[in-house]
């Protein structure tokens, strides 16, 4: 599949996942792609972990404000009924139950929910950010990432980079399938036609279980 | 009380060795020319504690760049590759807390508590040598106050007692690093008249602010 393919199917996928009025966060990346896809008959909002609800598209050209930006530093816009807040208010919002989904990318993620997306030892130390506090405190975690790194798996039967956050992971969305995080193991409930239950489980080191109900991945 | 100062009043309260914390989110909402005259002065061996490191050219990035930081108590350091390649190097000491963490953190510092139990970071690397609390069967970490010599803030509108209103998404952690030091500037990018600011829209009260210096190019 073509890259931008790849992308717009996670994040098509993933904002079917929304319910009309929920406050979400979308983290940096391919996640923040979910927004151009929500489907037109609900209505969300999103948290700005720097300090704002009801973030809005980016500007037009010319139409940058300084004082206006997302919590990548890039220009955003804030939308009718938004407010913003401080530090504490925002990460009050995060840790105390107020959110009701959110999306972020990972390095890796296991079979028990695990996450590991801020460090590689020795190699890439960027920090965790408010990444550990959107983990443990939003009511759902999907992580949206392309199934692999270049082939190696990254949902495994156990995370060997550093935690992000123990057993909160709730779904994960590839561009391969949808896998729910389950008591039993990882979930696998929908199936991208373009490939195969074999594909799949080759390309995951978890156990899948295979849904009985295993329906085709849904896009819109 | 007019608290307006020559940008010089504030560089001489700027010792080597001290802790400073700076507002800003990667830049925004930072007090570039306090920044910029610790650079010019030059003081080293600084503990920096902030939300970020920002940009090699931008907000603390600049005084990590120009070598005048042994540690930094942050969040995130991924946008500026000189702290990054400082950490490799052994040059700088970094402890990364979760942001949420931090806010909490430097609250505690200047509220008078002794310190705040919260779910992040439990089962991860950030629960190492810390106390773990169990309330109504729910474990928490213990995370203890933060506090600095000096905390640096950026006010988009600053009466001249301090009081100081942060627009848009500036405000991040201005307000509440504004509490817990025991020098506190803040950098106005305009200053207005005592009186001049609606009580019910200030942000960072005057009573926490010692200086109010002008931002370069502003009012």
């Amino acid at each position: 599949m073509d890259k931008n393919l790849v992308k717009d199917t996670i994040a098509k996928r993933v904002a079917l996942e929304m319910n009309d009025g929920d406050l979400v966060n979308l983290g940096i990346g391919l996640p923040t792609l979910v927004a151009n896809f929500i489907p037109k008959d609900i209505s969300i909002t999103l948290q700005s972990e720097n300090g704002f609800v009801g973030l809005g598209p980016a500007p037009a050209e010319g139409e940058e404000d300084k004082d206006l930006v997302n919590a990548g530093s890039q220009p955003v816009t804030i939308l009718p009924g938004g407010a913003f807040f401080d530090s504490l208010t925002s990460f009050g919002i995060i840790r105390g139950g107020h959110l009701d989904a959110t999306v972020l990318g990972a390095l890796q993620v296991d079979e028990k929910g695990n996450l590991a997306n801020w460090m590689i030892p020795g190699k890439m130390v960027p920090g965790m950010g408010g990444a550990m506090d959107l983990v443990t405190g939003a009511k759902r975690v999907i992580v949206a990432m392309v199934h692999t790194a270049k082939g190696t798996p990254k949902i495994l039967k156990e995370c060997n980079l550093p935690l992000t956050a123990a057993g909160k992971v709730d779904l994960i969305i590839t561009e391969m399938g949808v896998m729910k995080v389950t008591t039993k193991g990882l979930l696998l409930t929908e199936l991208n036609p373009e490939f195969t239950v074999d594909d799949i489980k080759k390309a995951t080191d978890a156990e899948l279980i295979i849904s009985y109900d295993l329906k085709e991945m849904r896009t819109k | 009380m007019n608290k307006v100062v020559d940008i010089e009043q504030f560089t001489n309260k700027i010792k080597d060795g001290m802790t400073i914390m700076i507002g800003g989110f990667l830049g925004n909402g930072t007090p570039e020319t306090l920044i910029d005259a610790i650079v010019e002065k030059g003081v080293k061996n600084l503990t920096i504690i902030a939300n970020d490191t920002a940009f090699v050219d931008k907000g603390i990035g600049k005084l990590i760049v120009n070598k005048q930081v042994k540690k930094v108590i942050t969040s995130h350091i991924g946008t500026n590759k000189e702290t990054g390649r400082q950490l490799n190097a052994g040059e700088l000491d970094v402890v990364l807390v979760p942001q949420g963490t931090l806010a909490e953190q430097v609250r505690a510092g200047g509220a008078g508590l002794g310190g705040i139990l919260t779910p992040t970071g439990l089962g991860t690397i950030v629960e190492e040598n810390k106390q773990k609390i169990v309330v109504d069967g729910k474990e928490y970490l213990l995370e203890t106050p933060i506090r600095a010599d000096v905390a640096l803030i950026a006010g988009s509108k600053v009466d001249k007692s301090g009081n100081a209103y942060h627009t848009k998404s500036t405000r991040n952690f201005n307000p509440l690093m504004a509490t817990a030091a025991d020098l506190v500037v803040v950098e106005a990018e305009k200053v207005v008249e005592i009186g001049e600011i609606d009580p019910d829209v200030v942000m960072t009260l005057g009573i926490f602010v010692d200086f109010v210096v002008r931002g370069e190019n502003n009012g």
